[in-house]
């Protein structure tokens, strides 16, 4: 725990660093290529902001919350994540017309296959506790990238952190 | 009229199957059959014994052994090399001393340095030539160009202090499989002079791998077990991962994200058409055939639980054969097809177990410090192969219970061990830190031998096929 705390802060102080402390839609893992709706082509939005639909609606919406974290080999939902989960179940409280994919990830010190099982785990643990916060099932996909598609490239504990995520992404 | 209405309906039917194939390339040539032929014999006994004791590699490792040119009766033109056939014989015996030299077999001195021999001194060697050489051992071949276009080889292995034949063979191959001829010589002479099962008529799938650590590019490749005959089985616009051939080498299952979502598929190299293991709307990982070819392990997740199920090769009805929480997967037969051997987190952390085949009787094997991942039982049955997470990952053999831990490599992240069709040799794919670059190597049982094989880009995931048929 304290690792993982302290990966949180390290974490938070680079956003800082970067004045950027929602996390941008540029830093999310490339969409599969095979994905069967590509994201739209980005339309201006004007000076009302992201449209309702986006990504980057919901991002903004849920203030970058759209990522949790886990610790080395663990799939729970800790307080952090949780409170996350709660931002994110507002938003499609709100919006019930919106339907998202999470997609679970693993650092790359685990096995490729035991990381893709495990990446699977840990988007459904978040979406387990998405439709506990009445979120319908239906509305929640899951995908597992295992440690395929890190975000954070460097091979250290920091990077490791947030490699070790679940994302959810807007399905268009 | 019929016809078009015919095409019409195939077409409807072949429509849905064209997503999951968006991604594979072209056919690949199956390859054609090598026949064993009949060569006449040199007079000797071809049973002739040994004439000294095989009891420690060091033995035999340092072998001297010549391999000359093979010759040919008439230089004839082939499809095999553009130079005709006597220069394919020079080719044959460069491809069989590179086998040798590369998996740190006998002291091998190739044709390059040698003297050529006639296409009578094949089954009469110039003995005072190679005593005289300190050559102890000595390869002679022969190519013919037949007048039914396809070639003939011989492959002679001679003691040269006993003036004696050791073992000879012959085949026939269509000339885009010479290489094959080269690699089932080389077969007979490591075969004749260590004991062990032949390995190098074998082909590797493995994922070829480009681009930055962020966006790398996935494909599914296969090539010989010298690197030869490389080619690429999908395209790259799926990541495709965790290849296995079948024990006939007709088809290759992996798993490819080609719908979006990491899915087992059954590919058939024939056809170049891929089908779902199961049809079902959950994620399907690491695939894996019985000795067999009759039954296929893939492990799926169902609500992020992870499990290994059974399910006939040819279709049929899954079986699931563990069912405990947490994540069981992988699972490699014993070569009796008795046993299997996988992974499983249900103690709280990576572990290996061994089952029936029948899923009865799981228990835990591994109970050393670190983790135990993609345990690969070897095919002689005696070691299992396992990726050991204890700190760094290291490619490390224990016995089927668990005892006598042997760790064979040192690197950073050494994953996911594959055994040559022998048993003596692992493959594995090395990670390197920071840039994530894959590549492959091997070593052998001994932890001697380490060597990094040659491919085209990155490689990972190497699935290394038994002897083919």
């Amino acid at each position: 725990m304290m690792n993982r705390n302290a990966a949180i802060m390290l974490f938070a102080g680079t956003a800082a660093l970067a004045a950027c402390a929602p996390k941008a839609p540029e830093e999310l893992p490339p969409p599969p290529a095979e994905a069967a709706a590509p994201a739209p082509a980005p339309t201006p939005t004007g000076p009302t902001g992201p449209v309702l639909g986006s990504q980057e609606h919901f991002v903004d919406a849920v203030n970058g919350q759209n990522v949790i974290y886990f610790d080395t080999d663990r799939y729970n939902i800790d307080s952090a994540d949780a409170a996350a989960l709660q931002t994110q179940a507002q938003y499609l409280g709100q919006y019930g017309q919106i339907r998202v994919t999470i997609e679970g990830h693993a650092d790359e010190r685990g096995t490729r296959e035991y990381n893709l099982a495990l990446g699977e785990r840990r988007a459904n643990a978040a979406k387990n506790y998405l439709v506990g916060l009445g979120v319908d099932a239906s509305r929640i996909a899951t995908v597992s990238y295992g440690k395929e598609r890190p975000v954070a490239l460097g091979s250290n504990e920091a990077a490791w952190a947030e490699n070790r995520r679940a994302v959810s992404v807007v399905i268009n | 009229m019929k016809k078009i209405t015919f095409t019409f309906i195939a077409l409807l039917l072949a429509a849905p199957l064209s997503a999951q194939n968006k991604d594979l390339g072209g056919l690949v040539a199956e390859g054609g059959q090598v026949e064993t032929a009949g060569i006449d014999a040199s007079g000797e006994d071809a049973e002739g014994g040994l004439t000294f004791t095989v009891t420690d590699e060091s033995d035999w490792a340092d072998l001297g052994v010549a391999i000359p040119a093979f010759a040919t009766d008439r230089d004839l033109a082939t499809p095999a090399n553009s130079s005709g056939t006597a220069a394919l014989g020079r080719e044959v015996a460069r491809v069989i001393t590179a086998n040798l030299r590369n998996n740190g077999l006998f002291k091998p001195v190739g044709p390059d340095a040698l003297p050529q021999p006639s296409f009578v001194q094949i089954r009469a060697p110039s003995w005072a030539t190679w005593s005289g050489r300190g050559a102890e051992m000595l390869v002679h071949g022969f190519v013919q160009a037949r007048s039914d276009g396809r070639l003939m080889f011989g492959c002679y292995l001679y003691d040269v202090a006993l003036q004696d034949e050791l073992v000879r063979e012959g085949w026939v191959v269509p000339p885009a499989d010479w290489r094959r001829a080269a690699h089932k010589c080389s077969d007979i002479i490591y075969s004749r002079l260590t004991g062990e099962s032949p390995f190098f008529d074998s082909r590797i799938a493995y994922i070829a791998e480009t681009g930055p650590k962020n966006k790398r590019i996935k494909r599914l490749a296969i090539m010989d077990s010298d690197g030869a005959n490389h080619r690429f089985i999908t395209l790259g616009s799926s990541t495709a991962l965790t290849p296995r051939y079948s024990p006939d080498y007709k088809r290759l299952m992996y798993l490819s994200y080609v719908d979006g979502n990491p899915r087992i598929y059954v590919y058939d190299i024939g056809t170049g058409k891929q089908t779902l293991v199961t049809q079902s709307s959950n994620p399907t990982f690491a695939p894996r055939w019985s000795p067999d070819g009759r039954y296929i392990l893939y492990s799926m997740a169902v609500s992020g639980n992870t499990d290994i199920y059974r399910v006939p090769a040819g279709g049929g009805t899954s079986v699931r054969l563990t069912d405990t929480p947490g994540i069981d997967i992988g699972g490699s037969y014993a070569p009796d097809g008795g046993k299997i051997v996988f992974e499983s987190d249900r103690s709280g952390s990576q572990q290996c177990y061994v089952m029936d085949a029948n899923g009865s009787n799981q228990r835990r094997i591994s109970f050393f410090g670190g983790r135990c991942a993609t345990p690969e039982w070897s095919p002689r049955g005696d070691q299992i192969a396992f990726t050991r997470i204890a700190g760094d990952f290291n490619i490390s053999v224990m016995s089927p219970a668990g005892r006598n831990l042997r760790v064979l490599t040192s690197g950073w992240q050494d994953e996911a061990p594959t055994w040559a069709p022998n048993g003596r040799i692992i493959q594995f794919f090395r990670t390197e830190r920071n840039t994530g670059r894959t590549a492959l190597w091997q070593v052998d049982l001994t932890g001697r031998n380490e060597r990094r094989l040659p491919t085209p880009v990155d490689a990972s995931d190497p699935a290394w096929g038994p002897i083919l048929p």
